[in-house]
């Protein structure tokens, strides 16, 4: 595996002057290139051998019209890359100035370019040249103005009188109707206030008789803000949000947002605090699943399973409302480690939970797995190849379901993920099936690892001593200068992330969950950017789609887990 | 329309005390049958799941046939966020509910916003369509929602058929007016003069 000092050298001997500036801040090379070649050196990137980047994991950008000491240009598009062949990562970094705004589009090289792109052009206003449909995909088609520049009041609304019609993307529609008094193609809407589009997916199709020739998808309908918003609090502040970016498992956003922080300040969290996270992380995931695979099921008509499911679910939320005081949104991950310990009878409770949980499980299976409707539903629907999930940027259960192991708990564990012995579920055909049982398969491994960490977790505290990111004992605030002057400084400035840039990845329930942080050094995030499996499951929809018949969309969707708080931010 | 407007057209022709008789039967018939339609957009949703399910049960209540069709539906549960994307397609479900029909808020967004204060967020559904009940939390507990239900059934029981009545229902206030004037309904809202 090529070191990161060796792949910048590669790529600045094969670009010279075109490469500005290349560092390795913690640990993650990065290279800043000139905007007129960078689509040359992410072209090489990808195709080079022995770098061979296959996967664009996250494009977003940010605006330099704020930062203490001034950008070169105002705007940087970053790109994070990844290599599946070997799991190196890279950042590349593209300056566009203010009057030239404009940058080679990547959407040929990567699938998953295309909607990123568009997400930058929507939120910075970045126009990528050679894009097929750069239109706004977050904000409404009425919305003036970029959100996420600097220079963007947080609080203007703007409202909007109807939704788009999507027309200019669905095409034509074959023979003119004129001539025959109808068109053998019909439009459909589906969503946003459908069922089965699970409240906030729109997707308007051309179909001939019930199978889909076109899918073209509009999302944005839970925009949130979650990324501006995130720039007005301090970096405590930003936890609650997380909760609700995937709502099903809202821990493990919020260990995915701390993390990300702790590695800024070099923070490693407590022995305990990790195998807590560890299991509350696992618990999420099991809900998340349980979501998932009951909306799914419920879709395809079988609502007893959906019952079966959410017992177990509902016994969980009892046990994470001791814990933490509400069901769903959790807020119970803190900078430097959790906010509390557990509560007096998790580990009986959990333990009960854990023997009752493999027969709800089987229940469920005994159900569907050799069930014949579920069989004709699910088997060869929506099959995707390996190539083009990478391309497309899945990662997470789908990605499994195709064959690859790739999970970050295992590739670049972290906590003590290592130390516990459990497996990677795959499966091998890439189609609504696996993907559900990929789910079903990662519950079991979920609950071994449990198990294994309850016996195994030491005593000890659950925060770091750290000064700079704890506040102290109340009876040193009372009793000494430093502890009351400590706690006054932690609650006034808030916590004071050192200055520079971080992107952490975490396995959360969907996939790769990356935060990319930048911190000016003040109390206040600079950017916070949240690297959202379901984005990048989602833009891979209409293409599996289109070919299916209309019912077969249904599940398809549910099989993908689309969570829209997530996709949305 | 039907029964409303049968007995409201003709006052003086039914004894008063008959006619609060029926009053009181429809309302009873109303207040038991809610059908709700989930308008759920966020983590509200995920919790009205939890409502409906087998723990928390809402059949107790008599509103557990959820429909989702919006001419089948009396009760509209708006549970979750609404942007202002959003806000076109809750108005026009809302008009394709037949009256009578009631308005939830579940939980501080659909209420208020909730803490999403921002470019992006109607600040309260009741901009958009009138509300009966606003219902705290982030998300409310499922036990919080069978207090609007109840809250809600209260208010029915106190209705007169004739509220109803499209024609004789009170005006909204100027400010949640629901004639859909987008120029108009951003005055209420912060703006965007003196800043670029």
């Amino acid at each position: 595996m090529a070191t990161s000092d060796a792949i910048i050298d590669q790529v600045k001997g094969q670009f010279g002057e075109a490469v500005l500036e290349s560092s390795t801040p913690l640990g993650f090379p990065t290279v800043c290139v000139a905007k007129d070649r960078a689509r040359d050196i992410l072209t090489y990137l990808r195709d080079e051998p022995g770098l061979e980047f296959d996967v664009l994991t996250d494009a977003t950008a940010a605006d330099g019209l704020k930062y203490p000491e001034p950008w070169d240009t105002r705007f940087q598009v970053v790109y994070h890359l990844r290599s599946s062949r070997d799991g190196k990562r890279l950042r590349v970094k593209v300056g566009v100035p203010e009057r030239d705004c404009t940058l080679a589009s990547v959407h040929d090289l990567w699938k998953s370019a295309n909607w990123a792109e568009r997400e930058i052009f929507d939120m910075f206003g970045v126009r990528f040249e050679g894009h097929p449909n750069l239109k706004r995909i977050l904000c409404h088609h009425k919305f003036k103005g970029h959100a996420l520049r600097k220079d963007y009041f947080i609080h203007d609304g703007q409202w909007l009188d109807e939704p788009e019609t999507l027309l200019d993307e669905i095409g034509d529609w074959g023979e003119n109707p004129a001539d025959e008094g109808f068109s053998e193609l019909v439009p459909v809407n589906l969503g946003p206030a459908h069922p089965a589009m699970h409240g906030t997916l729109r997707v308007f199709a051309k179909m001939e008789g019930e199978t889909i020739v076109k899918a073209v998808p509009e999302i944005g309908y839970l925009h949130r803000g979650f990324e501006k918003h995130s720039e007005t609090g301090n970096w405590t502040m930003v936890i609650p949000y997380t909760d609700r970016l995937n709502y099903c498992s809202a821990m493990l956003n919020n260990i995915g947002y701390v993390r990300t922080v702790e590695k800024m300040f070099g923070i490693e969290p407590t022995e305990r605090c990790q195998y807590i996270r560890v299991i509350v992380g696992e618990l999420s995931r099991i809900i998340d699943h349980c979501v998932c695979l009951g909306a799914m099921l419920v879709d395809l008509g079988a609502l007893t399973n959906f019952w079966y499911l959410f017992n177990i679910r509902e016994r969980i939320y009892h046990l994470l409302e001791g814990l933490c005081g509400a069901r769903l949104t959790s807020s119970y991950a803190r900078i430097g480690g959790m906010a509390h310990d557990l509560q007096d009878g998790f580990e009986t409770e959990l333990r009960e939970i854990l023997r009752d949980m493999p027969r709800n499980v089987s229940d469920v299976l005994g159900l569907i797995a050799k069930n014949r409707i579920f069989l004709d539903r699910t088997v060869g629907i929506g099959v995707i190849s390996r190539e083009d999930a990478l391309s497309w940027g899945w990662t997470g259960p789908c990605l499994r379901a195709t064959g690859i192991p790739y999970d970050l708990r295992k590739v670049e564990p972290y906590d003590v993920y290592a130390d516990l012995d459990w497996d990677v579920a795959t499966r091998d055909g890439g189609d609504v099936h696996d993907r559900a049982m990929v789910r079903f398969d990662e519950m079991i491994q979920s609950m071994r690892i449990i198990e294994q960490a309850l016996d195994r977790m030491p005593e000890g505290p659950v925060m770091v001593e750290d000064k700079r990111v704890v506040l102290p004992e109340k009876d040193k605030v009372y009793s000494s200068i430093e502890g009351l002057m400590n706690h006054f400084v932690l609650i006034y400035d808030g916590i004071k992330v050192p200055a520079g840039e971080a992107y952490v990845p975490t396995e959360a329930a969907n996939g790769e969950l990356g935060f990319y942080i930048i911190s000016d050094g003040s109390g206040r995030p600079y950017r916070i950017h949240c690297r959202a499996p379901s984005f990048y499951l989602y833009c891979a929809y209409p293409s599996l789609a289109e070919g299916n018949m209309v019912a077969d969309a249904v599940p398809l969707l549910g099989s993908l887990n689309i969570i829209a708080g997530e996709l949305d931010r | 329309m039907g029964i409303e407007s049968f007995f409201a057209n003709k006052t003086g022709f039914v004894a008063t005390r008959l006619d609060h008789l029926v009053n009181n039967v429809v309302n009873w018939g109303r207040e038991n049958s809610l059908w709700p339609y989930p308008f759920g957009t966020a983590c509200c949703g995920i919790e009205f799941m939890g409502v409906v399910s087998n723990t928390h049960d809402v059949a107790r209540f008599g509103a557990e046939l959820v429909r989702f069709s919006p001419r089948q539906a009396d009760l509209l549960v708006v549970a979750g966020t609404i942007t202002y994307k959003m806000a076109p397609i809750l108005k026009r479900i809302y008009d394709q509910m037949l009256d009578p029909k009631w308005v939830i808020a579940f939980g501080v967004c659909a209420a208020s916003g909730g803490f999403y204060n921002n470019y992006s967020v109607v600040q309260g559904i009741d901009r958009v369509i009138p509300v009966d009940v606003y219902l705290p939390g982030c998300p409310p507990r499922p036990e919080a929602f069978f207090d609007a239900i109840i809250a809600l059934q209260k208010k029915i029981e106190s209705e007169k058929l004739d509220d109803h009545d499209r024609e004789r229902r009170p005006q909204l206030r100027p400010e949640t007016d629901t004639s859909w004037k987008p120029d108009r309904l951003i005055q209420a809202g912060p703006t965007n003069e003196g800043r670029d």
